[in-house]
């Protein structure tokens, strides 16, 4: 028996996460609590610097090619841009903790270390081509998002949030498993190129496909397996949610991507239709959820799951330009999202027991007290409804026309007629910023620390040129 | 310079964007001002350049064509023909004095107004200068932002109703479009107008085509029925806001039906072209009656606005030389004589804040330079012969008549009914005695208030009396136009 070959160089990015995560709790030891105020915030430099260092890291690993770990893991073009988009989301959100973390919660290294390890997971998951390491990263990031999700000990709404979180994801993990199990009952393989390679048809692989769809559906929060979302999302440390809302659904639907390009034995029309009626039903629900919404972060969390709807086109499609539309959007979605979560969690008033959540009317009279916090919240709102000449709407540009290309017209039509559906909702925080009367708290001081103020600018400026700019590189990355 | 290769139209489209960038150079609200009216200004005179060295060949002058996308062939192209040459200095001579209009007016977020008024200018010149149909898409789009901002944040009453309306109407209207332009292009492989106006689209894909464009453009001329978002947003608008409405953003209705919907899919539109002409018969005849019993003067102004539009897109339907022409300029004169009128209700606000006709009368004695330049304004828009709107109206109605007489005599009586409810709002405003106590000490215009105005009232007489120096232009791509689709119809 000869050794495995072991190419560490493929996967440096996603070890240097992991040795960051661990510094970042010995930097605890270290260092302890008491010490010094310039040290408080050395557990979030140092994620920071090792979010930076893997995103360098990726950025000059040039193309990616080829497997390791026994063909456990790839590095592809996909994963590079994986690894780009959830490290930019992780960065964004990490400025948001570093000032939202001390309000309610003395524990940063622990923090730090779980929201490092879900950026692994999330980064690892991108790589998975075998079965089982598909698994062991959802679950690394999952049960590292389900502790975060609870991080606020003091609030109620979060061990709530975390609880059902974590219930029902165990519950979809185990769906995953199921359909896992099947796969290989069918094929015998757990490689996912072994599985395509088997071509094996039947009811085994019909079945185990679908369980694939339900558990990672659950991650994506697609319609109807959503129910978690707005509560996981509102209860959430708002930094979280911003970084999970995009990071957990780009490696999802990576993975989603991979495996049903594996089962191609299963009939395209069988789950590109269920896939289909699944995007149909999400952007549709979740828009219509967010019409009714009175607080801005559960607002925000249905959108996310409209906008789970949307990115599905891109796979429904099927095609490598649709999966090149999907990881555009994902980055538009990153600063435009991220963006908006930035200033939903400005406008919170985090305590030690509670956080005073932001209503859909916090951010009354925003123009008058911060007129270029509101300008940027507008450009997320209006890129968020995908109006040109913002991210947004190039974003949606691509995945549409994918889903045209493939011949699916008709979930293109309900796309474009949702975006006009959710410009509803996105213009009442706008109307409520530039032209409404300032709200009840508008003469309290809005803090703006430097780090938070950092991420608003760098999202504000993604929004509005990444698709002016980025559109003329951008092509080609799945193929 | 040589002006051949020099992006001219790049030029006209991007100076508003980089004068509105240049505000922030500034503090004081004076320098704010000076300098959009600068910007403004120059844009018009570049503008004006494209006059000299026309060729009118009915072809698409000035192109400039830059790669962009990738994966998706969309491009930066731009170009100008007859169709869209007196639209674009329509737009960019309603900017400076929509600028002057709104000097003294505007007091609160000086920058951010007249930051949005030049991106507005910049969105609408984009929409008449793109060749290319995602560019054209992108600016159509985009127009609504500024809009939505300038009558949310700077209108009356109920602004934030009107705003939110005007976008999510027009929004709803254009979001079917998007998906026609991709099917156009997995089709012919291709976003560009002048290859898709040669492509032959096949008929389903034309009739699919044509009734999501024009969906979208009948909401933004408005033809009846779909016209109800006008009234809110104009009446509510701030009076530049109102202006740039009337005078412009109607237009890239017009106009997106005669660049796009006519030539791309030309079967389909001799399906739909008598019901066109229908609506565009009901929107005059509506219209009318419906000014008619105004109280306030601005919704008279706005509801006038729907029934000049009818009479534009009768031109349209009628689909021959007469009728295009007229259309054409009927529209620039619309944008002129309307824009006007906004201009002077607008002034007539600022002194007293109010505009309901009851609260008027008698004004002649009080302003007789603003009743006098009134005066000259409702003639124009009435259709006096000599001046801009008799022309547009008369060769709309011959093109009409000629494809059928009904059409004609129906857009007749809208002639005498726009007479009676322009007067209507001439007997208010300005005779009888000047009996209210709160009037008897208005100030007639001043200086700047008559340097806005003078342009266009010139205009007015410049296109009534030499019409032919205007048609000269128009009437070279409106013939290449009927070429293409004139044989499809049947005329």
């Amino acid at each position: 028996m000869s050794l495995p070959t072991l190419d560490f160089s493929l996967i440096l990015p996603e070890l240097v996460v992991l040795i960051t995560a661990l510094l970042v709790l010995i930097a605890d030891l270290l260092w302890p609590r008491a010490a010094s105020r310039g040290r408080e915030q050395a557990p979030a430099v140092l994620a920071l610097a090792g979010l930076i260092l893997a995103g360098l890291l990726t950025l000059l690993a040039g193309e990616w090619s080829g497997a390791t770990l026994q063909g456990m893991l790839v590095a592809d073009a996909l994963a590079r841009y994986l690894n780009l988009v959830v490290l930019l989301a992780a960065a964004l959100g990490l400025l948001l903790s570093w000032s939202y973390l001390p309000h309610f919660s003395t524990q940063r290294s622990e923090y730090y270390a779980l929201y490092l390890l879900a950026v692994a997971g999330m980064l690892f998951l991108g790589k998975s081509i075998e079965l089982i390491t598909l698994f062991v990263s959802l679950e690394i990031l999952s049960i590292a998002l389900y502790v975060l999700t609870g991080f606020h000990r003091g609030q109620l709404a979060g061990g709530e949030a975390a609880l059902k979180y974590f219930l029902l994801g165990a519950f979809s993990s185990g769906f995953l498993l199921y359909g896992a199990a099947l796969f290989y009952a069918a094929t015998g393989a757990t490689r996912l190129a072994d599985i395509a390679a088997q071509n094996a048809g039947g009811f085994y692989m019909l079945a185990g496909l679908a369980l694939f769809l339900v558990g990672l559906g659950f991650k994506l929060a697609v319609a109807p397996f959503h129910m978690w979302a707005p509560d996981a999302y509102q209860g959430a440390p708002t930094p979280v949610t911003a970084f999970m809302s995009v990071g957990t659904k780009a490696a999802a639907l990576v993975a989603l991507f991979r495996v049903v390009q594996a089962a191609g034995s299963v009939p395209v029309g069988v789950w590109a239709t269920a896939l289909a009626f699944l995007s149909l039903l999400t952007m549709t629900l979740g828009n219509l959820a967010a019409l009714r919404q009175s607080s801005l972060k559960r607002m925000l969390a249905y959108s996310s799951i409209a906008h789970a709807g949307y990115l599905l086109v891109g796979v429904v499609a099927g095609t490598a330009a649709g999966f090149d539309a999907v990881l555009f959007y994902l980055f538009a979605y990153a600063f435009m999202n991220i963006g908006a979560f930035a200033i939903a969690s400005l406008l919170e008033r985090p305590g030690f027991y509670a956080v005073q959540d932001a209503g859909i009317h916090a951010a009354d009279g925003l123009f008058g007290r911060r007129p270029w916090l509101a300008v940027a919240m507008a450009m997320f709102m209006l890129s968020l409804a995908g109006i040109p000449p913002l991210a947004g709407f190039f974003g949606k540009l691509y995945l549409f026309a994918a889903a045209v290309e493939s011949g699916w017209a008709w979930l293109a039509v309900a796309g474009v007629l949702n975006s006009v559906i959710s410009a509803y909702y996105y213009l009442r925080v706008v109307v409520g910023m530039f032209m409404a009367e300032p709200s009840a708290s508008a003469h309290l001081r809005l803090p703006l620390p430097a780090s938070a103020t950092l991420a608003v600018a760098l999202t504000a400026l993604g929004t509005l040129l990444f698709g002016l700019l980025a559109t003329p590189w951008f092509q080609g990355i799945s193929r | 310079m040589d002006l051949t290769t020099f992006p001219l139209l790049s030029l006209i489209l991007w100076l508003p964007v980089l004068g509105a960038l240049a505000l922030f150079l500034f503090a004081d609200a004076r320098s704010i001002r000076v300098t959009a009216l600068v910007v403004t200004l120059l844009d018009f005179a570049a503008s004006l350049l494209l006059l000299p060295r026309w060729t009118p060949d009915g072809s698409m002058h000035y192109q400039e064509v830059l790669a962009w996308a990738a994966g998706l062939d969309f491009r930066y192209h731009l170009g100008v023909d007859g169709i869209s040459l007196w639209l674009v200095l329509l737009t960019t001579l309603l900017g400076p004095i929509v600028v002057l209009f709104s000097w003294r007016n505007v007091t609160e977020n000086v920058r951010s107004f007249f930051f949005l008024l030049l991106i507005q200018q910049a969105g609408m010149l984009g929409v008449f200068l793109s060749l290319d149909l995602i560019l054209f898409f992108i600016f159509w789009e985009f127009t609504l932002i500024p809009m939505y901002f300038l009558i949310g944040q700077w209108g009356s009453g109920r602004r934030v109703y009107a705003a939110t309306k005007f976008f999510l109407y027009t929004m709803a209207g254009s979001a079917l479009m998007l998906v026609v332009i991709l099917l156009l292009y997995f089709q012919t492989g291709s976003f560009n107008w002048l290859t898709l106006k040669e492509a032959g689209l096949d008929r389903t894909l034309q009739f699919w085509g044509f009734l999501t464009f024009a969906l979208a453009f009948a909401i933004k001329v408005p033809m009846f029925p779909f016209h109800t978002w006008l009234p809110d947003a104009h009446v509510e608008a701030p009076t530049a806001g109102s202006v740039i409405l009337a005078g412009v953003l109607l237009k890239m209705g017009v106009y997106g039906f005669l660049r796009f919907c006519l030539p791309l899919f030309p079967q389909a539109t001799a399906i739909f072209l008598p019901w066109i002409a229908g609506l565009a018969i009901v929107g005059i005849l509506y219209g009318s009656l419906t000014a008619l019993v105004q109280k306030d003067v601005k919704s008279l102004v706005a509801y006038s606005s729907i029934a000049h539009l009818g009479f534009v897109m009768l031109g349209v339907a009628s689909m021959n030389e007469q009728g295009l022409s007229g259309a054409v300029l009927q529209s620039v004169n619309h944008g002129l004589s309307t824009g006007a009128l906004f201009l002077m209700v607008g002034m007539i606000y600022d002194r007293r804040h109010t505009r309901l006709l009851a609260e008027f009368g008698g004004l002649w004695r009080q302003m007789p330079v603003y009743s006098a330049l009134f005066m000259v304004v409702v003639m124009a828009s009435v259709g006096l012969p000599g001046l801009n709107g008799f022309v547009g109206e008369f060769t709309i109605l011959l093109g009409a008549f000629r494809v059928n007489p009904l059409w004609a005599a129906l857009g007749t009586l809208g002639v005498i009914l726009a007479a009676w409810y322009l007067l209507a709002a001439v007997r208010g405003l300005l005779h009888g005695p000047l009996d209210n106590p709160a009037n008897q000490h208005l100030a007639d215009l001043d200086r700047r208030e008559v340097l806005v105005l003078a342009p266009l009232v010139l205009l007015f007489f410049l296109i009534g009396l030499f019409p032919a120096l205007f048609f000269d232009k128009i009437t070279p791509a409106v013939e290449l136009l009927l070429r293409d689709v004139g044989p499809v119809i049947g005329r």
